[in-house]
């Protein structure tokens, strides 16, 4: 018992040091990206609540890695004045369409499944978003 | 280490330092105001991934993929709410799963429940105290929920699609 929890404890650090490159740069990255990039950048490119979700979406989708990363980027941008709805659809996007892993999964799972289920994971993030925002302003 | 064994992650890292070691030289005002919002994230969220690191552990420890196969055999409505609760305590990347949900197809397993477990795959409870840092408690709460809800609704739709008896 005692050595199942040691490698429990091992998995975990090595798991953790296996993301630690990635957070790190992804923390430099985005310090300077946000030092770089005027406020009213963001301004303009979120600037339609309409469409806000959608390009958050978008973006999540493309992106893949470590949530750990989406919820640092998320949590920034949010700091710097996007909307809730944007950052929600972009992290909810991140974790749950995987442009990037597709052709695996339609290798193994099937095609039509693959394709099926990472559109319906898609519009999913807009609505998510746009509900958990929803009740957030009304429980506000 | 050899270059040659570098993975795109550490490559990636040693990009992004090697720009900030360029603008050390070309704009140093720019690198010491990046360099300063670098440190107040990583001081901020430090004692927050040692908590992450204790969950990962405890997760790891109980919820093995074993244990986890084993459970997803269950019947009915339970059926479901197993596949959400495996969803949310299974780790690793994603594709080490893909395998054993192919097999577990083939042992009846349909796709609207391979739907719900990927989508429940997104609510990570070790990650949870970064999400509140960032978040706040009402917003991970709420979230988390209406994922859970939206994964059974869209196990539900892929089923219908894929015309699922």
């Amino acid at each position: 018992m005692k050595e199942n929890f040691l490698e429990s404890v091992f998995k975990s650090a090595k798991s953790l040091y296996n993301t630690l490159p990635l957070i790190l740069g992804t923390i430099l990255f985005v310090s300077l990206i946000l030092v770089i990039i005027p406020n009213s950048f963001y301004v303009n490119v979120f600037r339609n609540s309409f469409l806000d979700p959608l390009i958050g979406s978008l973006i999540g989708s493309i992106s893949a890695g470590n949530p750990i990363t989406s919820y640092i980027i998320g949590g920034e941008l949010l700091e710097q004045g996007i909307s809730l709805v944007a950052v929600t659809a972009f992290i909810v996007a991140w974790v749950t369409v995987g442009i990037i892993q597709l052709p695996a999964e339609a290798m193994i799972l099937g095609r039509k499944f693959a394709i099926l289920r990472n559109l319906n994971a898609f519009i999913f993030s807009v609505i998510v978003a746009i509900l958990t925002v929803l009740f957030l302003g009304v429980l506000a | 280490m050899n270059l040659k064994n570098l993975s795109g992650k550490w490559y990636f890292l040693l990009i992004v330092i090697l720009i900030y070691v360029v603008l050390f030289f070309c704009n140093y005002n720019l690198f010491l105001s990046a360099g300063n919002f670098f440190f107040n994230i990583l001081k901020k969220i430090i004692p927050v991934f040692i908590l992450v690191f204790v969950l990962m552990s405890l997760t790891n420890y109980f919820f093995t993929p074993k244990f986890i196969s084993k459970h997803l055999k269950e019947k009915g409505i339970m059926k479901w709410v197993f596949v959400v609760i495996a969803g949310i305590i299974s780790t690793g990347a994603i594709y080490m799963w893909y395998p054993l949900l192919a097999d577990l197809k083939d042992r009846g397993l349909n796709y609207g429940l391979i739907t719900c477990f990927l989508y429940n795959r997104a609510i990570k409870i070790p990650l949870v105290p970064l999400m509140i840092f960032y978040f706040s408690l009402k917003y991970v709460l709420f979230l988390t929920l209406l994922m859970v809800l939206m994964s059974v609704v869209q196990g539900i739709i892929i089923n219908e699609l894929m015309e699922v008896k």
